[in-house]
């Protein structure tokens, strides 16, 4: 390994700020065309700001070679193997930037009148049919921004459906395993959280499901499910589970996190589930961002659509030789009301319809199959060597699209914690699968794939693990003070959170 | 095999052997035999890239958007130009493809964004704490309203109905949630109702609610009509549009406790409303409160300086029920294209850039105001955008202007059934005087025509909810 610093390394990490000098800058403004009145003569000066917010002063030039050589600091998906589980990271077709950038979708101002917005209003009705044929259920909202606002989406809509019936239900089930979203979500919607336990394979237990529902008799609102779960496993007793929640006069949601493993295989709707979100940047190839952004479209059943966010998408039969026509409906009085302004992240309804239309009904359910192959493949290969004895699987089982790896047998070993791992992995040039979690999994490491890697790609990945693990048996300090090519290594977390420096100090 | 998938049927095969089943569908045993969906999906067939393109194209261009009509629509979204630096940057696959940034070793280019990012809007508020970014404008007042029942221990918002009206609406949907109760304060010649405000703030009351300009254009006072928050010991929560923060006094200097807002304007396309971001400021008391991802600085094990996410502790991953929020986006990419904005635009341009609509508006507010049947709704300061009043059917006018290229403004009828004549019209600098003019010109003659005419506007109503109007 070699310990002379990198260069990268050894250039210190310069702000846009600390790149300022007064004078320079990039914008050439129109000019003003009208009368310069002083301003303080258009605003009262008690209203104006005594000095402009000190932004960096730049040219073109350097703030181009400033975020690039930033943007070399980052790993990203077009780089290399990223296996984070429950992220579903899976290429980013291009054609869905081209189309999404076209200015009939970039420049359409979102209060545009709805007669001279068809195109897009027709667009959101094909996604809404799409995501409706996919989940099996017959009703789509498009307005939440993400999965955890579909969550609380689902969450007011459940809350609306019982008000509706003149029930007030305080309590909301959830797996153990569930994403740290839906109890979050959860509180933020007025409900309390009753956790369920996992059983032996991984899905909810029968029997604790049974007693929290006896113990909460008629305070149940609604049970939060990952299907297949947060360790891979799709859960069998789903038909049983639907049944009990609806008999105990709950609602069942479905968190479309791990909706990469099924599509066109099984339906949320078909499985029982009243309200399901959609992460479009997960299994509907939205790029990530870096962090956003996303969108996290609801597919619901019959008797939740009444509650739906407003303004809906609707289709009006044309008449007199005319087609049809869309529109925006407001006229929806039992509507929860809005999410948040506008329409939703049209832009990235544009990406999502674009993905499902090149890819299909057919290539949609291969692509499923390949995630779920790709993932047991990758399982399989490190059920070989070292991964199998110091990295078993949680819960050896087929998987679907991904799985999880205890890494306690590592940590006892080899003094290696699974943090370890994932750090001497970047040094491989991989990003590593996602680390402590879900919880009830000791030194839990969690691997999804997707469909959209080579089997070349896997092995390589399984390679790596296994030269790391033989590293670890001569000498684990290699690991433990991983990495070490990165353009910074290991970082204090603790103190950003102990003493936080949010923000640049900045001179006068 | 798709086009985005590699395995060879040779592939499939090593790969099932080396699994050890026969088949992929082996794999799908697990799902139960009844709740297989046993049928292709009923979509179409895949397409090919170009197909796909003209088929996309073609729905595209059945939208009239602002490089075909000249656009004077705003009502929180606006048609700024977006410098090409922003597009060239944030298409680079190194921001635009990384998942969130768990990993700070390998993702120190976007965790320095949301730094720089978090200074700048800090500047831009005058408040010292910023999140790296929230979903959008009307669902960051919302997730204000969890933060101010949190900081309080009080359930009850006073909002002014110069808040827009989709901020208004969701903050009322995710109160029915978490159990807080709205109370509207009406305006008064376009502004906030000072004293109607002063009467409705008690001890009970979390925060206070304004936009500063608000949904009409009109420049508030926040310092002035603050102070009632301020005697009850509530939250001041102020709305805000980042470009006008060049000119205009920013709320850390006017007692706000939360200054938040709609980021379109920077660097952000229209989108038809999204994906754009929220930003988020607030003092340092609400640190430990604050919803949604935070960047902070600190030094590796060789003492080099890097960014990491700050404040995890707040977050859903660790916290679940106890979080402060359920947000985990922070618009990374669309948060890049505004910090780009801002230092392309610096510190000197952005006041200009003000400056310019400052005036430009006001030119626009005259020549508009001289047309016959069309009067200013208020008198009240603006900045950006203001409010005229039609003596013709609004919706048959627009209808009549977007015949002629020109989406002549957002009718205001829909949400403020007091202004049905109302008629909100914004300014960014791709409006030139040329074609204010022309907007007056067809608006005067449109407005001729239908004077008098039979009042069915082909607007339609989104109805009230909730609360007083």
């Amino acid at each position: 390994m070699a310990l002379t610093e990198t260069p990268m390394q050894a250039e210190r990490a310069k702000t846009i700020y600390e790149k300022s000098k007064p004078g320079r800058r990039a914008a050439a403004l129109p000019a003003a065309e009208v009368a310069e009145t002083p301003i303080a003569e258009l605003i009262p000066e008690n209203l104006l700001r005594a000095e402009p917010p000190r932004l960096p002063e730049i040219a073109e030039p350097e703030i181009v070679r400033h975020y690039n050589r930033l943007s070399r600091r980052n790993f990203d998906l077009d780089s290399g193997f990223y296996p984070l589980g429950s992220c579903t990271m899976k290429h980013n077709p291009r054609l869905n930037e081209r189309v999404a950038a076209l200015p009939g979708h970039a420049r359409l101002h979102p209060a545009q009148d709805p007669r001279r917005a068809q195109g897009a209003l027709e667009l959101m009705w094909l996604l809404q049919g799409s995501l409706s044929e996919i989940c099996g259920l017959p009703h789509v909202s498009l307005q939440p921004s993400a999965g955890s606002h579909g969550e609380l989406a689902g969450l007011l809509l459940t809350r609306a459906y019982h008000a509706d019936r003149g029930e007030e239900r305080t309590k909301v089930l959830a797996p153990d395993t569930s994403h740290g979203t839906n109890p979050a979500s959860v509180t933020m919607a007025g409900f309390e959280v009753v956790k369920v336990a996992t059983d032996e394979v991984g899905g909810v237990a029968m029997d604790d499901l049974r007693a929290k529902l006896t113990e909460n008799e008629g305070e149940v609102a609604c049970l939060m499910l990952t299907n297949p779960n947060t360790l891979g496993v799709f859960d069998e007793n789903i038909a049983e589970i639907a049944s009990l929640i609806h008999e105990a006069g709950g609602t069942l949601y479905y968190d479309g996190a791990n909706l990469n493993a099924v599509m066109g295989h099984s339906r949320p709707g078909d499985m029982g589930f009243d309200i399901v979100h959609v992460n479009l940047h997960k299994s509907f190839s939205q790029p990530h961002g870096g962090g956003g952004p996303g969108a996290g479209p609801i597919a619901v059943s019959d008797r939740i659509e009444p509650f739906l966010p407003r303004p809906q998408v609707v289709r009006r039969e044309g008449s007199n030789g005319h087609g049809p026509s869309f529109d925006l409906d407001f006229e929806r009085p039992k509507s929860i009301g809005r999410l948040r302004g506008f329409q939703g992240n049209f832009g990235v309804f544009v990406r999502s319809l674009a993905y499902i239309l090149s890819l299909g009904g057919d290539g949609l359910s291969e692509a499923s199959e390949t995630a779920v192959l790709n993932a047991n493949y990758l399982k399989a290969r490190l059920a070989e060597g070292r991964a199998g004895e110091r990295l078993p699987i949680a819960f050896d089982r087929h998987c679907m699209h991904e799985f999880v790896l205890s890494g306690k047998p590592m940590k006892r070993d080899l003094g290696l914690a699974t943090l370890d791992l994932a750090k001497r992995l970047l040094d491989f040039g991989f990003h590593p699968p996602t680390v402590y979690f879900p919880l009830l999994v000791e030194e839990a490491l969690m691997v999804e794939p997707t469909e959209t890697e080579t089997k070349e790609s896997l092995d390589a990945f399984a390679e790596a693990v296994e030269k790391i693990l033989a590293e670890a048996e001569t000498d684990p300090e290699l690991a433990k003070n991983a990495p070490y090519t990165t353009p910074v290594r290991r970082l204090d977390e603790v103190k950003a959170t102990r003493q936080p420096v949010v923000r640049q100090q900045l001179g006068e | 095999m798709t086009r985005y998938t590699s395995a060879t049927p040779d592939d499939r095969r090593e790969m099932l052997d080396a699994i050890g089943v026969g088949s992929v569908d082996e794999l799908f045993a697990q799902i139960p035999e009844a709740l297989r969906l046993g049928r292709p999906l009923a979509l179409p067939d895949g397409m090919g890239e170009a197909e796909v393109y003209e088929m996309l194209a073609a729905l595209a261009g059945r939208n009239a958007d602002a490089e075909e009509q000249v656009c004077f629509l705003g009502a929180g979204m606006y048609d700024h130009y977006v410098p090409a630096v922003v597009d060239a940057i944030t298409s680079r696959s190194e921001f635009l493809t990384p998942y969130t940034p768990y990993q700070p070793e390998i993702s120190q280019g976007g965790l320095q964004v949301m730094f720089e990012f978090q200074t700048a809007m800090s500047e831009l508020t005058a408040l010292p704490v910023s999140s790296a970014g929230l979903y959008e404008g009307p669902s960051s007042v919302a997730s204000a309203g969890y933060l101010a029942m949190g900081a309080t221990k009080r359930r009850r918002f006073v909002v002014s109905r110069g808040l827009h009206p989709h901020s208004r609406e969701t903050l009322r949907t995710y109160s029915v949630g978490y159990g807080a109760e709205v109370v509207e304060v009406g305006l008064e010649g376009g502004l906030t109702d000072a004293a109607a405000l002063a009467a409705s703030v008690d001890g009970e009351t979390a925060a206070v609610f304004l936009q500063s300009p608000n949904f009409l254009g009109a420049v508030e006072d926040v310092e002035a009509l603050g102070a009632a928050a301020k005697d009850h010991g509530a939250l001041l929560i102020v709305a805000c549009d980042p470009m006008t923060l060049g000119i205009l006094k920013p709320p850390g200097e006017c007692g706000a406790d939360i200054a938040l807002g709609e980021g379109q304007p920077l660097g952000n396309r229209l989108d038809f409303g999204g994906p754009s971001f929220g930003f988020f400021c607030a003092t340092e008391a609400q640190i430990r409160r604050m919803p949604g991802r935070i960047a902070g600085e600190t030094e590796d094990v060789d003492g080099r300086r890097g960014f990491v996410l700050a404040l995890q502790t707040r977050e859903q991953h660790i916290r679940r029920e106890k979080a402060t929020n359920n947000i985990c986006t922070a618009q990374a990419l669309n948060a890049l294209g505004a910090m780009i904005h801002l230092a392309w635009l610096g510190r000197e341009g952005f006041r200009e850039l003000g400056e310019l609509l400052v005036r430009r508006t006001a030119y626009a507010r005259e020549r508009l105001a001289a047309v016959e049947g069309v009067e200013l709704l208020h008198e009240a300061p603006v900045a950006r955008e203001f409010a005229v009043r039609l003596d013709a059917p609004v919706g048959k006018v627009l209808d009549r202007l977007a015949e002629r290229g020109i989406a002549a403004g957002y009718p205001l009828g829909r949400e403020y059934p007091e202004f049905e004549d109302g008629l909100l019209v914004a300014i960014t600098e791709r409006r030139t005087r040329a074609q204010i003019d022309e907007l007056a010109e067809a608006l005067g003659s449109a407005v001729a025509e239908f004077r008098g005419s039979f009042r069915t506007d082909s607007v339609q109503k989104e109805p009230q909810v909730g609360g007083a109007a």
